[in-house]
């Protein structure tokens, strides 16, 4: 690939034809029309604006289901017509209906968790980064990647359209248990909707395996001449830990659907025994429910950390160059990302201590998930002793990142509560659930998007975003989510089950005393919601009318995305690719501010780096 | 770091690369399948059966296809064009006969009432059986593609990246089957 010379001019928006000269003497000619330029792009950097604006439109679509269910828990009495306006007979009276609610449920965590956090978190900073912060002109294998933006397109229009089902979506939750979602008869959303909802997945399944497999080759085989493994950004680093989470996890969810799907469709009882509708005995014998559990878990687990090591690489990246100084403890770094995703295989079945599931072996994964907490408190003290008597900048991404941390501490700590089985017993299934994991990987992990969006505008777009709405979106954000969720934990202590419908029961009694708490939430939630869509606003408004950037490097980073021009053209690099001759992460050293990766090292230099090495 | 070894390591090629890594996602996925069929086993309503004998001509030929797909791969990088056609045709030819067997196994089951519904053992194996069948077909497919390029007399190319991609991931989807076949004898 080194033998690879671009001749033609880049000009200020595309290369308009680029020869590529690559070792088998091939030659292409790029005369892209509109189709082949925005549409059906191989260009890794267009696919990275596509997976982020559809992620964004499912976040839009996620976070307003999220707001009419609130709508429910904080005023189960009240009446709301628009929503009857809305739903139709979903919402007659202005109450939406049980039905309804397990829909809105299961789909903001489906839409949230794998089309918002997985394809529009690590699609978006994979495509954009990889090939940018290593030197290459593109992905491996540029078709591969368009291939998995058009997969996780079809699964997007196959939920879409489950939607608008007339008997609705999935309404069996995001982890889509069965007896309830392998039975039409269960609910109307298992009906059709639950056949989209499996079927738009295993589509999503392909388009993840297409992207990690192009994700990892390219980091293995693409970077440039001296981007060492240990030079490589820590951005790069944790999203080829999350492609190979992805790679090895998803197949084996994808088999777990699989005979769900036959399950469902033709009479095999993987998943069910001894089951009675109405009085009559189903044929099915010989299943067990556990088994799709141990499957779904199986990559259950990993998915948590494919969603959270992308927000962890950016927030590295972030830390160092926002506070002007090498990240802390590279290697640490390194080993933690490993030990964190070697150890998330080795956790699922603490999702199911109270399955059924044999209680010694519960002892095993109770050991291993305590043990992540070993990775990722090293990450942690790294990130704030990056942060100790920095020059920190309090740009809008520095602040986010900042947030990230903060988030990632409040929600892990629980995460060492409900890894306890004993503790798990009563706290599985409650509020205090939701509010570890929404902090911990929910709001953190956009955090880390939101982080990286506002970092990278400028070299998506060649224009920043608007830095007013910026602090508004970063501080609403960050105190409503703690405002949101930290009450959530007490509501959990005291037992209230998540997932209910409504508290109205005289056994739910105990929980009414939690109204005025639910309300509160709920008021919060909205305002939220509302300041997430000034966000998109920003973004669509300064894509068009944003400052333009007139520094190629805006943020005084040393990574390689500064070294290309404002504009980006197809190949990245007008020239030949730059050298890179230093890891990413010399700021402040010997007292220049910055020294990106492409600078030689000065024989100066050296010799400090010779003092620090002797032994005192 | 004042001297830096410009040693151009040879790097595997990229597309090869891609293929050891989707192979890695496939192997995860027949390991939950056969993860699943060793928890189901363990189970009292498990009910065992008799293997069909189809399978064991299966395999034999899948293992010729691998000799064959091993002798094209040789003849294209000696250039040896129509040996290397007939080759690639024979190779697709016996992942045909392969699948066909398979489904005649399929029948032999049925025939025997053990069908799809009879018992967990007997779904778990047919659609174990079944997926790695889908996987034959995918090879049967890129053989029959690469089978027309090498009629396209327009471009000549002996680039054998593609070749040696297609046998790997032939020799691969075999190894699997010696697997599978394997661990049915064994957790039967």
């Amino acid at each position: 690939m080194s033998s690879e010379v671009y001749t033609g001019q880049a000009q200020r928006a595309a290369v308009a034809a680029v020869a590529v000269h690559d070792g088998d003497g091939h030659a292409h000619h790029h005369h892209q029309s509109f189709i082949t330029k925005y549409i059906f792009s191989q260009d890794h950097k267009v696919i990275s604006k596509q997976f982020l604006i559809t992620g964004m439109i499912w976040a839009i679509i996620g976070g307003f289901f999220s707001v009419i269910f609130r709508l429910q828990l904080g005023f189960p009495d009240k009446s709301f017509p628009f929503l009857e306006t809305i739903f139709g007979h979903w919402a007659a009276g202005g109450h939406i209906s049980p039905e309804l609610y397990y829909q809105l449920v299961t789909m903001h965590g489906t839409i949230m968790i794998f089309f918002v956090l997985t394809a529009g978190l690590s699609g978006t900073f994979s495509n954009f980064l990889i090939p940018l912060q290593l030197g290459a002109r593109d992905m491996a294998s540029p078709f591969l990647n368009m291939l998995s933006y058009w997969f996780f397109f079809a699964a997007s229009i196959i939920m879409l359209i489950s939607l608008f089902l007339k008997t609705g979506p999935s309404e069996a939750g995001w982890t889509a248990y069965p007896p309830l979602s392998a039975l039409h008869e269960a609910s109307e959303g298992s009906k059709t909707g639950m056949d989209l909802w499996l079927i738009s997945m295993a589509v999503f399944v392909v388009s993840q395996l297409l992207a990690g497999l192009n994700y990892i080759s390219t980091i293995l085989n693409m970077r440039t001449k001296g981007m060492s493994m240990t030079r490589m950004p820590l951005t790069i680093w944790a999203l080829f830990f999350t492609a190979v989470l992805g790679v090895l996890s998803f197949p084996v969810l994808l088999s777990g659907f699989i005979l769900l799907l036959f399950d469902r469709n033709l009479g095999t009882s993987f998943y069910l025994s001894d089951i009675y509708i109405a009085g009559h005995a189903l044929p099915n014998q010989g299943g067990s429910p556990i088994l799709y559990e141990h499957l779904f878990w199986f990559l259950g687990h990993p998915e948590v950390y494919i969603v959270m090591l992308p927000g962890m690489g950016i927030t590295s990246e972030l830390l160092a160059t926002h506070s002007r100084k090498p990240i802390f403890g590279y290697l640490a770094m390194v080993g933690s990302l490993f030990a964190i995703a070697s150890l998330s295989f080795l956790v699922w079945a603490h999702h199911m201590f109270v399955s059924g599931m044999n209680p010694f072996l519960g002892a095993f994964f109770v050991l291993f998930t305590l043990l992540i907490a070993v990775p990722s408190s090293v990450k942690v003290f790294n990130w704030l002793a990056t942060l100790w008597k920095g020059n920190i900048q309090y740009t809008v991404p520095a602040l986010f990142a900042i947030g990230f941390v903060s988030l990632f501490i409040s929600g892990g700590l629980t995460g060492i509560w409900l890894g306890n089985s004993a503790l798990d017993l009563h706290l599985h299934d409650t509020y205090f659930v939701i509010a570890h994991f929404h902090l911990v990987m929910g709001i953190a992990a956009f955090f880390g998007m939101f982080a990286g969006v506002y970092h990278w505008f400028p070299k998506m777009f060649g224009r920043f975003m608007n830095n007013t709405l910026g602090y508004i979106h970063f501080w609403v954000t960050f105190i409503g989510a703690y405002l949101m969720f930290w009450p959530m934990h007490y509501e959990g202590l005291a037992g209230m089950p998540r997932r209910y419908y409504e508290y109205s029961a005289d056994a739910l009694a105990i929980y009414h005393r939690f109204q005025g708490l639910n309300e509160f939430i709920s008021v919060v939630a909205i305002i939220v919601f509302a300041v997430q869509l000034m966000f998109v606003f920003n973004f669509f408004y300064s894509i068009f009318k944003g400052r333009p950037v007139k520094d190629p490097n805006p943020w005084k980073a040393n990574t390689l995305e500064w070294t290309t021009p404002i504009h980006v053209g197809h190949g990245n690099w007008p020239g030949e690719i730059p050298e890179v001759h230093r890891w990413a992460y010399d700021y402040s050293k010997n007292g220049i501010d910055f020294i990106p990766q492409t600078v030689p090292v000065s024989p100066a230099e050296e010799e400090v780096g010779e003092t620090v090495k002797t032994p005192q | 770091m004042a001297y830096t070894v410009r040693v151009q390591r040879k790097k595997i090629h990229p597309y090869k690369f891609n293929m050891w890594v989707a192979i890695a996602a496939i192997v995860m996925m027949f390991g939950g399948l056969t993860s699943a069929y060793v928890v189901m086993h363990g189970q009292s309503r498990w009910v065992s059966f008799q293997l069909p004998h189809q399978f064991i001509f299966s395999t034999t030929i899948i293992l010729l296809s691998s000799l064959t797909m091993a002798l094209a791969v040789k003849s294209f990088r000696q250039h040896q064009m129509n040996r290397y056609k007939m080759l690639i045709t024979i190779t697709a030819a016996l992942g045909v006969v392969f699948m066909i067997s398979q489904f005649m196994g399929f029948r032999f089951l049925y025939a025997h009432g053990v069908n799809l519904t009879f018992n967990v053992s007997a779904s778990l194996l047919f659609i174990i059986t079944g997926l790695h069948m889908l996987h034959v077909l995918g090879g049967v497919i890129a053989l029959l593609v690469m089978f027309f390029r090498a009629f396209r007399s327009r471009v000549r190319s002996y680039d054998p990246v593609p070749v040696e991609v297609a046998a790997t991931y032939w020799h691969f989807v075999d190894i699997l089957w010696i697997y599978l076949f394997g661990f049915f004898i064994w957790m039967r």
